[in-house]
């Protein structure tokens, strides 16, 4: 599943928080989307997802579907799944009751008050729970989980929903070397079905695990390609001169 | 002509006090995400200050000087509603910050408390306040028309108390803190704004205001315990209408539903007015499900 | 899970000893005792559906007494109709009326009536929810407007008296269904089916809440954003439970006006819709039988302390109010499991 977003901008009372974005991601791919803070990453996620709508631009999806005219729920349908930069999940129920409700295909009423858990579904839960590692601590609710555990959750819930395009807003955020190199494989797994956007601050983690980065500054692509590439360019060193810790040059 | 003079003069009046009622109950929601239930009995109780002053002027002090008691009424009444303000911030309120669900039950029971309490000490019966004599008769504008003088004092009242709050608000450091702490009350912690005081003075300006109303109320008729909840639910469609944490929109939301109330009052009968202005008001929001105007921030909580 | 399934034991336990000790009351406890009892058990199926809207999806409804309201108007006007015995009710000769409205006319069938009961209220809630939930009006706006709500059919029955009997509302009824309203087997019957009634609520609530849709009620209650973004339509859920509280609000209505035997613009008012949430918010929000501990207690402390000491009444609801609220969330159920919680942990520490 292909998806363009074409001519996008995003305003809030005038200031551009996505300027005029044009970009194509190809099925498959991980693409990375980095830049300072305020560069309009989340509000680009945020827009895909249906969270805003935009001024003027699109975004088609799988070949023909602009996405932006579809409400929130309507777009998870669609197959695009979105994570959070905080882990939200539901703290008044289990894990495995959370992973049941992203399972579900069926979101109606009716579905909701008759309909119990297939076989198929119990066992992709299962084997979710088992892949994010939660699988002993199913019957607890994630207020006994660890920062790192909740995000894996959160995925894991996304998985659930078999999406098409996957949204990952800052997914190893607060997690340490061992949970970060394990989110990795997980993001190796799932874009293994599923075309993955990443939005992220970890430079190593961009360079172990994209296979094309974009650049965002101020609303708008600075530059796009390789890992290689981008952070070769010397717009973009410029751009993030001066902020420690988050590039090479 | 001149009966619709005489009208939209009245909804004007009207207006003014939902305006005056509706300001502070703004301001507090926007701040603190609390909707105090016993914002009517605020002005109730400012009703009952101005009816105790007079009492006390009558009691104590030569008939000719009885007509300043409304004079001393209103500080009286703005700081006795005020204080209680205060003291109930400091009891109830403040477990209930960004509980807004639950704000508006526990301050119901306040509100219960303080009608029940202003029953046993004043009695059941509504009590009549007589409004001094310098504002007696009225503005005659032509043959015919004659503009009262109470209500003309009674808008003049609110412009008073807006241009007060609008200079409390947008002119001096105290609004700037208030209005940093609507925006974004953790930031404005981080930067060393007290936000208990910054609460605690606001919620006790907005009573203050409301005991203002309450004393204001007492020139159009006969107070009782009850006279709180005949205005809390159209003082909450003000806030719900005008949009929350902005003067204008409280100014502009009172404007509007005071006027329609008076205008549709006058063309239906008393009860299907009221009807229609709420329907009006639903069908509005319909549109723009915020209000008129509202401080909207990026940060979009549940 | 195995926690959770010993709790929701517990809790049909209590339900049963509950209508039992209702079953058995009549034997102990004078006639108007019972009726008393009946009229409780009218609120407790409200009050059911209250908690579903409230307690599980977090939608703090104002205005509740409407659909209340109009549920035993349904019924008073089939009462108010036989007891005019073909002719026109008397508040409608008062009134100036010559001939029975079109819309009075089918509500002489006992069973129109009944339906109309659950259907208007049903039907209102459709609209209402429509026009709010669709365009995410929800928390405190929601319940502003429910006042609203409440406050305008007030005023609309209070006006026309000729129609709906006004201020005083609709009263002297003298039988149903042929058998006559004081006689005391009337009444004892319905009593008993006002008890049949509560099991059946009970019953419908609890499979909901056990279902997948009463976790989906929870997580809009937590997390509505979060909701939408796992593809599920917080709106129609919403419009959902709030139809059915509306069509138990009814039904609770009708069943409640043949044993008060008056119904007037009052009930529908703004005071006595926050008074039934306070009913939910002292039994426990969120957990059914909260809600049904909750109206009956809170209204047998009522009819008692109101009795002796009216002004007393005022006050002490109003603290309950507060206390609740403040320091008691989960009500009194929540209340004894966190007793029942913390002298279990503590025997297992001491046999360990």
């Amino acid at each position: 599943m292909d998806s363009i977003l074409q001519n996008l901008t995003v305003s809030f009372d005038g200031f551009k928080a996505v300027n005029n974005v044009n970009t194509g991601i190809k099925q498959g791919e991980i693409r990375f989307f980095i830049g300072p803070n305020g560069a309009g990453k989340t509000t680009l996620l945020d827009a895909i997802c249906g969270r805003v709508k935009p001024q003027s631009g699109q975004v088609v999806f799988s070949g023909n579907v602009d996405v932006t005219k579809y409400s929130e729920h309507e777009i998870v349908n669609l197959g695009i799944g979105r994570k959070f930069q905080v882990p939200s999940v539901f703290t008044n129920m289990t894990v495995y009751e959370n992973m049941e409700l992203a399972v579900v295909k069926d979101r109606s009423i009716f579905s909701a008050m008759f309909h119990k858990l297939k076989k198929e579904q119990v066992e992709r839960i299962e084997d979710i729970l088992v892949t994010i590692g939660l699988y002993e601590k199913r019957f607890n609710t994630p207020l006994a989980l660890s920062h790192g555990e909740k995000q894996w959750l959160e995925i894991g819930m996304l998985l659930a929903q078999e999406p098409k395009l996957m949204l990952l807003d800052e997914p190893v955020a607060g997690m340490g070397r061992s949970e970060t190199d394990k989110t990795g494989e997980l993001l190796t797994k799932i874009a293994q079905n599923c075309t993955i956007i990443v939005v992220e601050h970890d430079m190593e983690f961009v360079r172990d695990y994209a296979s094309k980065v974009t650049v965002l500054h101020e609303g708008a692509i600075l530059d796009e390609g390789s890992v290689y590439d981008v952070q070769n360019n010397q717009k973009v060193i410029d751009v993030y001169l001066g902020r420690s810790g988050e590039a090479d040059a | 002509m001149q009966t619709y003079i005489l009208q939209i003069f009245n909804g004007i009046s009207v207006s003014s006090i939902l305006v005056l009622a509706a300001l502070g109950l703004a301001i507090t929601f926007g701040l603190m995400k609390v909707i105090n239930m016993a914002h009517g009995e605020f002005i109730m109780i400012g009703a009952y200050v101005t009816y105790l002053m007079q009492n006390l002027f009558v009691a104590y002090l030569d008939k000719s000087l009885f007509g300043l008691y409304f004079i001393l009424a209103i500080p009286a009444a703005f700081m006795v509603s005020g204080l209680i303000g205060f003291v109930l911030e400091g009891t109830v309120i403040r477990h209930l910050y960004n509980r807004p669900l639950d704000s508006i039950l526990a301050t119901w029971g306040v509100s219960l408390v303080l009608q029940q309490l202003a029953r046993t000490i004043f009695g059941a019966p509504n009590v009549d306040v007589k409004s001094p004599g310098w504002l007696d008769g009225g503005l005659v504008i032509s043959q015919g028309l004659q503009l009262p003088y109470k209500r003309l004092f009674i808008i003049a009242l609110v412009i008073a108390c807006i241009i007060g709050m609008f200079v409390l608000l947008y002119k001096s450091k105290t609004g700037r803190r208030i209005r940093a702490v609507m925006q974004n009350r953790e930031m404005a912690e981080s930067m060393g704004i007290n936000t208990r005081r910054v609460d605690a003075y606001t919620f006790a300006v907005g009573s203050g205001l409301a005991g203002i109303a309450g004393c204001a109320l007492t020139l159009l008729g006969s107070i009782g315990s009850t006279l709180g909840t005949n205005y809390i639910v159209d003082t909450f469609m003000v806030v719900v209408l005008g949009g929350v944490g902005t003067l204008l929109g409280t100014a502009a939301g009172g404007l509007l539903i005071g006027t329609a109330n008076t205008t549709l009052e006058f063309f239906t009968n008393t009860s299907l007015g009221k009807v229609l202005v709420f329907i009006l008001i639903i069908a509005f929001l319909q549109w723009r499900p915020k209000g008129l105007f509202n401080i909207s921030s990026r940060a979009i909580d549940e | 899970m195995p926690n959770l399934k010993a709790m929701k034991a517990k809790e049909k336990l209590v339900f049963s000893i509950i209508v039992l000790v209702l079953v058995l009351a009549p034997l102990f406890l004078t006639d108007f005792r019972v009726n008393l009892l009946g009229k409780f058990i009218a609120y407790a199926i409200l009050a059911m559906g209250l908690d579903l809207i409230w307690g599980f999806t977090g939608i703090l409804s104002l205005g509740h007494g409407v659909f209340f309201g109009l549920g035993a108007y349904s019924m008073a006007m089939y009462l108010k109709l036989e007891a005019a015995h073909g002719r026109l009710p008397d508040f409608m000769s008062w009134s100036g009326l010559e001939a029975l409205p079109w819309f009075w006319k089918p509500f002489t069938n006992s069973a129109f009536a009944l339906l109309m009961a659950i259907l208007v209220p049903t039907v209102l809630a459709f609209f209402v929810g429509f026009l709010t939930f669709k365009n995410r009006i929800r928390g405190v706006y929601f319940s502003i407007l429910s006042q609203a709500l409440s406050i305008i059919f007030v005023v609309l029955f209070v006006g026309q008296q000729a129609y709906t009997g006004g201020t005083n509302g609709l009263t002297n009824y003298k039988t149903i269904l042929g058998f006559s309203l004081s006689n005391s087997s009337t009444k004892l019957t319905l009593y008993y089916i006002s008890i049949g009634l509560l099991i059946l609520t009970y019953a419908l609530c609890n499979f909901l809440v056990k279902r997948r849709i009463g976790r989906i009620l929870v997580a809009i209650r937590d997390g509505e954003n979060r909701v939408r973004f796992s593809g599920y339509n917080p709106t129609t859920y919403k419009i959902f439970v709030y139809c059915l509280s509306a069509a138990l609000a009814g039904l609770a209505g009708a069943i409640y006006v043949p044993q008060v035997g008056i119904i007037s613009p009052a009930e529908m008012g703004i005071v006595p819709s926050i008074e039934m949430i306070i009913w939910v918010a002292i039994g426990g929000r969120g957990t059914l039988i909260g809600a049904v501990i909750g109206a009956i207690f809170v209204n047998g402390l009522k009819s008692g302390i109101s009795e002796s000491f009216p002004d007393v009444w005022s006050y002490f609801i109003g603290f309950t109010f507060i206390v609740v609220v403040l320091f008691m969330p989960n009500g009194v159920v929540g209340l004894v499991k966190k007793i029942v919680g913390n002298l279990v942990s503590r025997r297992l520490k001491s046999l360990s």
